[in-house]
């Protein structure tokens, strides 16, 4: 009977959780002392995969998902009738031990609905981590939800316990958000994403005089938006973005495509299938400005104010600016090679490394991974001087790179074209 | 053609590479002494395992190569792929004879196909890390079945070393029929007598289980369904991060 219970608690409260996208363990190594549980690696580790795709790397649940709060977006708003439940802090520590030793998960992703006030919830929250670190000496993982208008003690208390802690911006605009979930304003988001900020400077300050002293979220933090909720433009979206990024403790923005989970409310637009493709161009984008060097202002600008849904937008980028190509593959700089189309950075860093021994050709590139079916447009290298976005034009090399797969009925059947 | 035959260790490799340089006779082909000689043969050459040359070929190599290096080397090893030997054999006569740093020439087709085939280990090596899954037995010990392409499982040892000092646990190749355990302070190579059911299923006898273990099993497949979304159920994505071939002893996947 009490596990009925537990498993059915571990159901709901998961379910609810669900709908945060960030699962990422990276960007902190920990080596386990002898006698402690666990170690974290620098490189995160995935450890099974739903069946929408994404990763499970973390135990991603909800202390609770009684809510005082009534967001237009949420599942667990106050005005819906779904089951409740919480966990007890003991329930949720043995658990996330359990699963830990039976390397299930890499650690824990704690969020919660905010039952009386947020002081009064994160305090909970923090009394779980607290616990799992001090009494058990666990060296997981922990990421933690800061929950909106919560007090800066409490903010860096739950920053020495967790590796990563994020708030969520949801929606791009201040408007937008007001109109969507009253109770909540971008005051109330960025006021602990500063608290954050500012405890990670500290604590790196203080480090520096000794070595003793504890880090400070050592993965920094992380925010997400929902897409196509509301009217925002993608360039609105990726200005947000590529402004959060100013700050040094911020690692990731992450997207998520609407899902209409509370399909009676008028507020919100009504779609059937989440704009998953639209997602993935500013997952895209979001790599570009990370990775690639590109500013948020190249990538989209006035003209074009949203990401274009056939092409990724470094091809975009690359059509709408011929005149930076050809580049010559065994001549141009890493900051160039990193925009032609069809080489990523793993290999912009390899032809970096072997032109030193020669000039490459197109079998060498093919070698090391570069996509020469949309590369060779935009480069020259030892063998190859062909066609490209210059000498021809922008249009023409589209029309070629975009796919056009007209989706076939079945494939096992002889498709009959009747030429009008 | 001239053909080098030796006892297929890695120790005996590089008594091939040692025996080259002596005789300056350069093999095209690497077998073992009970493989056919290939036609077009002209000279064979038995090699013959001595410590002493392989000692001082690896010391040369040690000067030569950095430690990553000489890890892909190990990876390439243990990859068993056919064939990887002479690989081997090649990237260390080209990494002797080359007088400027070789390993980063990515145009060269033996640097490549070495660090590709690296690639290929480290992928599984990380894969175990991901979908090992421990059973908790009555006596707590945590047993895992791995089932590896490669001979990869010492290369996955160090992880788990690491991450679960305060467990006692097995993790065992059932392709291989070896594996190594955990004592705490130590881990020893070991191979498992008997027939029991968890040779041959990869799964440990109910009656051997903690009685706890089925819970966290359940609770495990529970949250596993409950955490995905059903508006973007993609199955093809799923296999693409999860190939079905480690699906085999996922808990959630039973």
């Amino acid at each position: 009977m009490v596990n009925e219970n537990l498993i059915n608690k571990l159901a709901t409260l998961s379910e609810s959780a669900k709908y945060d996208v960030s699962c990422s363990s990276s960007g902190v190594t920990r080596k386990s002392k002898s006698g402690d549980i666990g170690s974290a690696s620098g490189w995160g580790i995935c450890h099974s995969y739903t069946e929408d795709g994404r990763c499970v790397s973390l135990l991603k649940v909800l202390l609770t998902n009684y809510c005082i709060y009534d967001c237009a977006y949420c599942i667990n708003r106050k005005s819906n009738d779904i089951k409740r439940a919480a966990f007890s802090v003991k329930e949720l520590v043995n658990l996330t031990l359990e699963f830990y030793k039976r390397n299930y998960i890499e650690g824990l992703f704690l969020s919660s609905g905010i039952i009386k006030n947020p002081d009064h919830t994160m305090e909970r929250m923090v009394r779980v981590i607290k616990e799992l670190r001090t009494i058990h000496r666990y060296n997981g993982y922990i990421h933690m939800k800061s929950i909106p208008g919560a007090s800066k003690e409490l903010v860096y208390q739950a920053g020495l316990y967790a590796d990563r802690l994020s708030v969520n911006i949801e929606i791009p605009s201040e408007k937008n958000l007001k109109y969507l979930a009253p109770e909540k304003d971008h005051a109330s988001v960025f006021t602990p994403m500063k608290y954050i900020q500012n405890g990670v400077t500290e604590y790196k300050e203080e480090r520096k005089k000794s070595k003793s002293v504890s880090k400070f979220t050592p993965a920094g933090q992380s925010t997400q938006m929902i897409i196509g909720a509301t009217n925002e433009t993608d360039q609105d979206i990726l200005r947000v973005s590529s402004v959060l990024y100013l700050q040094s403790s911020m690692r990731r923005v992450y997207y998520s495509g609407f899902i209409p989970v509370n399909p009676g409310d008028t507020r919100l637009p009504a779609i059937r299938q989440a704009p998953l493709v639209r997602e993935n161009r500013l997952y895209q984008a979001d790599w570009l400005m990370r990775f690639y060097q590109f500013s948020s202002e190249e990538i989209l600008d006035d003209v074009n104010p949203n990401l274009d849904l056939e092409i990724d937008p470094k091809l975009s980028w690359a059509l709408r600016h011929p005149e930076y190509f050809p580049v010559d593959i065994n001549i141009c700089d890493y900051h160039l090679l990193l925009r032609v189309p069809g080489i990523g950075v793993k290999s912009a860093k390899l032809i970096l490394a072997s032109r030193r021994f020669g000039l490459l050709d197109t079998y060498q590139l093919k070698k090391i991974g570069v996509s020469m079916k949309r590369a060779k447009f935009f480069m020259v290298c030892r063998d190859y001087r062909g066609l490209n976005v210059n000498s021809s034009s922008p249009e023409y090399i589209r029309s070629l790179l975009v796919k056009k797969t007209p989706r076939s009925v079945a494939s096992n059947q002889m498709s009959l074209l009747f030429s009008e | 053609m001239v053909v080098f035959q030796y006892d297929k260790s890695f120790e005996g490799l590089l008594c091939a590479v040692f025996e080259a340089y002596d005789k300056k006779k350069y093999p095209e082909s690497l077998i073992s002494q009970e493989q056919i000689v290939p036609l077009l043969t002209r000279e064979v050459f038995a090699i013959e395992t001595q410590t002493e040359k392989f000692l001082r070929v690896l010391t040369l190599l040690k000067n030569k190569m950095s430690v990553m290096e000489l890890n892909r080397l190990n990876a390439v090893w243990l990859s068993e792929i056919e064939n990887s030997d002479f690989l081997l054999f090649q990237y260390i006569k080209y990494a002797i004879d080359s007088k400027f740093e070789h390993s980063a020439n990515f145009g060269h087709p033996v640097v490549l196909e070495i660090h590709k085939i690296a690639k290929k280990v480290s992928k599984e090596v990380h894969a175990w890390q991901q979908f090992v899954r421990f059973q908790k037995s009555k006596d707590e010990i945590y047993f895992a079945p791995v089932h590896p392409v490669y001979n990869s499982l010492p290369l996955v040892i160090p992880h788990f070393k690491d991450r679960f000092s305060s467990q006692q646990w097995i993790l065992y190749d059932l392709k291989r029929n070896y594996g190594f355990y955990y004592d705490l302070s130590e881990v020893h190579p070991m191979v498992l007598e008997g027939s029991g059911e968890h040779l041959r299923t990869g799964f440990v006898d109910e009656e051997m289980l903690h009685p706890d273990e089925k819970l966290f099993q359940e609770l495990w497949k529970k949250y596993h369904t409950s955490v995905s979304i059903k508006e973007r159920i993609n199955l093809k994505l799923q296999k693409q991060y999860m190939p079905k071939r480690y699906w085999k002893f996922l808990t959630e996947k039973q």
